[in-house]
């Protein structure tokens, strides 16, 4: 427990690929799309919707999750929670770092089940979000055997 | 919003689900799982269809609490727990979600904590869906 990986390349927030996103889930929100209208809340470019922490964290997670260590069987994985805390919203031109930690894992009623945190930071240092996520491999703990 | 009281609901929303967007919330996000488009492979694993991404939910209902917020930055703090997944058919009607939220309590700095509820004919695909949020 609480095993943290090496941090990943930056990912850098491309604005193209904030609109795709917030296309994607269809949010027309101004602040998404338009940079005029992202410069007038005080944002440096457009804003990324406050799920595309996950986009970037997923890479970081699945790091996690994979460990042949920790034993999952990740066919059998279902997404249980999820959980996010800001400094301040993901803005196009971020280059962002992850670096993922096992938080808990333990196995209730024959699951696994794997908390991981990943924090996404500027290449700086500065953070920007905590990605909190809770999945389920069902069937797999030992016990169940 | 200094008029913002515990009990305020926020503007409730629906929002409506076909392949056409889990298609295009895959790409977008990179999560390709195949649970998410092939009926096949869903229903081989147990499922009655393909579902929609728990992330694409959890992006909707979202939208319940930063389209009240009108700039989503004033978002600190976001969390739900999935606990039925949302079937989506292949058709044009497509899953129909629906979204309510309710400021439950009031905090300092000038922030609150939203509740949400999320659900798909009636029962709900979200637990403890809440926000913590800074007030305009």
């Amino acid at each position: 427990m609480g095993r943290t990986y090496p941090p990943t390349g930056a990912y850098v927030v491309g604005r193209e690929k904030v609109r795709e996103f917030a296309t994607a889930i269809g949010d027309a929100n101004p602040a998404y799309h338009d940079l005029a209208a992202a410069r007038s809340l005080g944002y440096s470019d457009v804003v990324a919707p406050p799920t595309f922490a996950f986009v970037i964290a997923y890479a970081g997670s699945s790091q996690a999750a994979m460990d042949p260590e920790l034993g999952l069987d990740y066919s059998r994985v279902v997404h249980g929670e999820q959980r996010f805390s800001y400094s301040r919203p993901i803005v196009a031109g971020d280059a962002l770092v992850a670096t993922a930690t096992i938080e808990a894992i333990r196995a209730v009623a024959g699951n696994d089940i794997l908390t991981t945190r990943v924090d996404l930071t500027t290449e700086a240092g500065e953070h920007v979000v905590t990605t909190t996520t809770v999945i389920v491999a069902r069937g797999t703990a030992e016990e169940s055997a | 919003m200094s008029d913002v009281l515990v009990g305020t609901t926020l503007p409730p929303q629906t929002f409506r689900v076909t392949r056409f967007d889990l298609v295009r919330y895959a790409g977008a996000s990179g999560d390709f799982n195949l649970i998410h488009w092939n009926e096949r492979f869903a229903r081989a694993v147990g499922l009655p269809d393909v579902i929609a991404h728990g992330m694409f939910t959890m992006a909707e209902a979202a939208r319940v609490v930063t389209d009240w917020l009108g700039d989503p930055g004033r978002l600190e703090e976001y969390a739900v727990r999935f606990t039925r997944p949302v079937p989506v058919a292949d058709d044009d009607a497509g899953s129909v979600i629906e979204v309510s939220g309710e400021v439950t309590e009031l905090l300092e700095g000038g922030r609150a904590k939203v509740m949400l509820t999320a659900t798909y004919e009636g029962q709900k695909v979200l637990g403890n869906a809440w926000a913590i949020v800074r007030l305009p």
